[in-house]
């Protein structure tokens, strides 16, 4: 009996302890601008702290001391002028003096110009990932471009098979790379829905809205790896789009982009090869893991009402340039987005072979494979 | 002259209520659509209340284990709707029904009729509404904002669309009645200052609702014309602007909130003079303060879209224009506490949940006036602070009102005193749950937990934990409620028609139980 007392008050104590319990404010961020808005966070918090202790103070002293049992005789007045005045002129006076360091903070937040030696990045939010574009980085003839996916496996949040990563939601297969100390323009829009791009530690927050382009610039001081998250509700899988931000040296920024046309360059021996049907195959169920069972499901069936199956389907099972056509330019006013970008032509290739074998597809249907050859064929034709 | 009045006694006695359910359906006594608006708000609420505890089991610890996020965003969506258009605008239209006309000394609602109408287009609106839960597609799943393009291409959204049209009907046919009756139908003397602070809030209020309402019934009918016409007025690739759609709402959505905070001001200064048992400081200014908040409204709905890329003066003047509202709001909290101060206090359950009222509807306008600071809302907005924040206002701020209103004028409904003890068990287990409740997400708001997430990273488990156990706790209390009404309707001490020794107004002149008809003749004010 004695023992189970003492779990059941060293059990809330070992909960308090720990440390992730204390993580209950705002952050100070990395950035110039992250510092000053914690300032005036914590300003204003300061202020609407005393202003409670004096009300509370006020209110809770007269209901103690005019209690019934203590005070019989109830007091009449129902004005006093000069107080009135008071409590009108000092909220006020208080008032003005927060709106005067916000609205200069809020000013230099507002500055969007480039600047010399400063790099733009184009953000677009997709259903339900970030595509990262920079402007000024070619690789080929195209800007350097990217998408950023959620990797934690659905295994750890659908049903808690297996034990949560440190990083669970906020982690993703490429994230977005600045160099430190340096003017960095983050241009944001979206293809589809209205997202939004907030990354804390920068004290940014930026709607990503179709038809617009918000601007904003940041200047981070300390390398290392943030994470954010979408903030604006983006349909089902709007928890699952975080944002990863690295911030390294100029040197190693060099370096990375150096390895992204490295990269490139192989990619486009790879679609040269010839493929067998089981490479496709093995690649392609891993992408359609990733890409693409988020909505059709891994089984393929899709969710009645929003997402249409594609085992079964007779497009998938019949007619290949169609599929072709529907990954590569996206279903118009639907949620079936383009894949021209997010996929390169072995990935295309090999998901629209991986849907085309699986689930019985390959039995009811003709069974025919894609090869990243068809892929260029159509890219040459068609864009 | 004593014809008339004979005949009018003659009257009464013919036309007592019905039996049976065409007693309801029929009515248009003012009482009993009272009576009908507050138990559908109460069952809206319990409905509603189903789905918080649905979100926040969901929200006990990271990962799904319930259901999948388009269960949760229907869950989120629903429980905002039924809340707000199902319980707290009911809830406080069914206050104004029994209380207007009781309050100005006057027979019953000036159109009796309409009245009838626009209850029982409730039902049909909500019974719209949630017949897409047995459809493909299901219910609404864009949040109770329904921000377009995520709205336009959702399943079943005509529903949505049609069921807000019938919404909105109701309430603009409910605000005209409200004007039309204290503007015409005051007992002689009873001049506008002279008016009783409820009725007073519920002018302004229906005002409100009268200008805003079509405005909402613009954005949603844009918003049925591109989902099913073709139109695009919120579609970029048509040359639409998916942000007149956040204006638009906005500029219905936050003279919304002021519409389910007024009415609950006014209660509150009801309840406090009378167990103060002292005059309410300030009636005057308190009007003026009203009536600030008021106009105020409708300048400052663009602060709920700082994120959304407006040029810096729209973002200055925007947070300028929501600063201001905190001295009107901070005035009336002043006036209550110099009501309390020098009074005669006593404690019963009305002034119990009216105090929390006036300290956590407070703490909720600290965060309000903390998130009107532009640059700390690019990291406040959209994460839990916000939910904290409206939370606070809403929770322990309309609905406590609310309760407090129930509890304070059930004697005069029922004609039974309610169980004071149960009462205070049930104040005592709001208050603790409440706040457990939303205190923490103040702290996983700051450290940037995003709302609207059906799932999260494991540094904000061990304060969402905390969160949904007191929702638990709030959720289960309000059973209790249930009970102590239901007890009280049938049985109690039987009430006075003073009901409490420091009441002042026309309602505590009758009866208790008020008869079914009242102020047949107008009583006269001093």
């Amino acid at each position: 009996m004695k023992n189970k007392l003492w779990a059941l008050i060293l059990y809330p104590l070992s909960f308090f302890m720990s440390a992730d319990w204390l993580d209950v404010n705002m952050p100070v961020g990395v950035t110039d601008i992250s510092r000053e808005v914690f300032g005036l966070h914590m300003a204003i918090f300061f202020v609407v702290v005393a202003i409670g202790v004096v009300v509370f103070g006020v209110l809770f002293w007269s209901m103690w001391k005019y209690r019934r049992s203590n005070n019989k005789k109830p007091a009449t007045f129902t004005e006093n002028h000069t107080v009135e005045i008071l409590w009108t002129i000092i909220p006020t006076l208080i008032l003005i003096a927060m709106a005067v360091p916000a609205s200069i903070t809020l000013k230099k937040i507002y500055d969007h110009e480039a600047e010399e030696g400063g790099i733009d990045i184009q953000v677009v939010g997709w259903q339900w990932k970030w595509q990262y574009k920079y402007l000024d980085e070619q690789v080929g003839n195209k800007p350097l471009s990217f998408f950023s996916n959620l990797t934690t496996p659905p295994d750890q949040y659908e049903f808690n098979r297996v034990e949560k990563n440190e990083n669970y939601l906020l982690e993703v297969d490429e994230p977005v790379v600045i160099p430190v100390d340096t003017p960095v323009r983050f241009l944001i829009t979206s293809n589809d829905v209205i997202h939004s791009w907030y990354m804390s530690d920068f004290a940014v927050k930026q709607d990503a809205i179709p038809g617009f382009i918000n601007v904003a610039k940041t200047k981070v001081n300390v390398p290392g790896i943030y994470r954010g998250n979408c903030t604006e509700l983006c349909g089902e899988r709007h928890a699952y789009m975080p944002i990863v931000v690295k911030a390294v040296t100029q040197d190693e920024y060099q370096e990375w982009l150096q390895s992204k046309r490295d990269l490139a360059e192989q990619i486009a021996y790879l679609t040269e090869k010839e493929w067998t049907s089981d490479e496709l195959l093995a690649t392609g169920e891993e992408i359609y893991e990733t890409r693409c069972a988020a909505c059709h499901q891994t089984n393929g069936a899709g969710i009645a009402g929003f997402y249409p199956a594609l085992a079964g389907s007779d497009v998938v099972m019949n007619d290949k340039a169609k599929q072709i056509e529907i990954l590569m330019e996206g279903i118009r006013g639907s949620q079936m987005q383009s894949f021209a970008e997010q996929l390169n032509e072995v990935e295309m290739a090999s998901v629209i072979t991986f849907t085309r074998l699986a689930w019985g597809n390959e039995r009811s249907g003709d069974g025919e494979i894609v090869i990243p050859k068809d892929i260029v064929e159509y890219k040459e034709t068609n864009l | 002259m004593s014809a008339v009045v004979e005949n009018h006694d003659h009257h009464d006695d013919h036309h007592g209520p019905k039996k049976g359910l065409m007693r309801w359906l029929k009515t248009t006594n003012h009482k009993d659509i009272g009576t009908l608006y507050l138990w559908f708000a109460f069952a809206a609420f319990l409905l509603g209340g189903a789905f918080a505890m649905g979100i926040r089991a969901e929200l006990f610890e990271p990962g799904l284990q319930l259901m999948d996020p388009i269960r949760y965003n229907q869950l989120v969506t629903m429980h905002g709707l039924i809340m707000i258009f199902g319980g707290v605008m009911p809830a406080f239209v069914g206050l104004a029904n029994w209380l207007i006309p009781l309050q100005i000394g006057a027979p019953d609602m000036a159109m009796p009729r309409m009245n009838n109408l626009s209850f029982w287009l409730l039902p049909v609106a909500f019974g719209i509404l949630l017949s897409t839960a047995f459809m493909e597609g299901g219910l609404p799943g864009f949040g109770w904002t329904f921000y377009a393009p995520l709205s336009t291409n959702y399943p079943n959204v005509a529903y949505f669309v049609f069921a807000i049209h019938i919404m909105g009907a109701s309430s603009i046919m409910g605000s005209i009645n409200v004007i039309v009756t204290i503007m015409n139908m005051r007992a002689p003397g009873m001049t506008l200052m002279k008016m009783p602070l409820f009725v007073w809030s519920w002018l302004i209020t229906a005002y409100l609702l009268i200008a805003v309402m079509p405005v909402l019934a613009g954005a949603v009918t844009m918003l049925l014309m591109d989902a099913y016409f073709g139109t695009s007025f919120f579609d970029a690739a048509g040359g639409g602007d998916p942000v007149l759609f956040q204006h638009v709402f906005w500029f219905f959505g936050h003279p919304e909130v002021y519409i389910m905070i007024l009415p609950a001001f006014g209660i509150t200064s009801h309840i406090i003079s009378t167990f103060s048992r002292k005059p309410l400081f300030g009636h005057s200014s308190m009007v003026y303060a009203m009536v600030s908040i008021a106009v105020l409204s409708f300048v400052v709905w663009a602060h709920h879209m700082f994120t959304v890329g407006m040029p810096l003066v729209a973002e200055l003047f925007f947070m300028w224009a929501t600063m201001l509202i905190a001295i009107p709001t901070g005035v009336k909290v002043f006036n209550w506490c110099a009501t309390i101060f020098k009074g005669s206090i006593t404690y019963e359950t009305p002034m119990l949940f009216a105090i929390a009222f006036v300290v956590l509807f407070t703490i909720g306008g600290f965060s309000g006036l903390m998130l009107a600071i532009t640059p700390a809302d690019f990291q406040y907005h959209d994460t839990y602070f916000v939910v904290a924040h409206f939370h606070y206002v809403l929770v322990p701020g309309s609905v406590f009102s609310i309760m407090a209103a129930v509890y304070y004028w059930l004697p005069k409904w029922t004609g039974n005193m309610y169980d004071e003890k149960m009462g205070r068990l049930h104040f005592w287990l709001s208050f603790i749950g409440v706040n457990i409740t939303f205190f923490p997400q103040h702290f996983v708001g700051l450290a940037g937990m995003p709302r609207r997430y059906a799932d999260y990273a494991l540094q904000f488990a061990e304060w969402n934990a905390v969160s949904s156990v007191g929702a638990f706790l709030f959720g289960l209390s309000q059973l209790l409620f249930l009970y102590i009404v239901v007890k009280t309707v049938f049985a109690g001490k039987k009430a006075t028609p003073q009901v409490w020794d420091g009441a002042d107004g026309l309602e505590w002149t009758v009866d208790s139980p008020a008869p079914y008809h009242t102020f047949d003749v107008p009583p006269k004010v001093k």
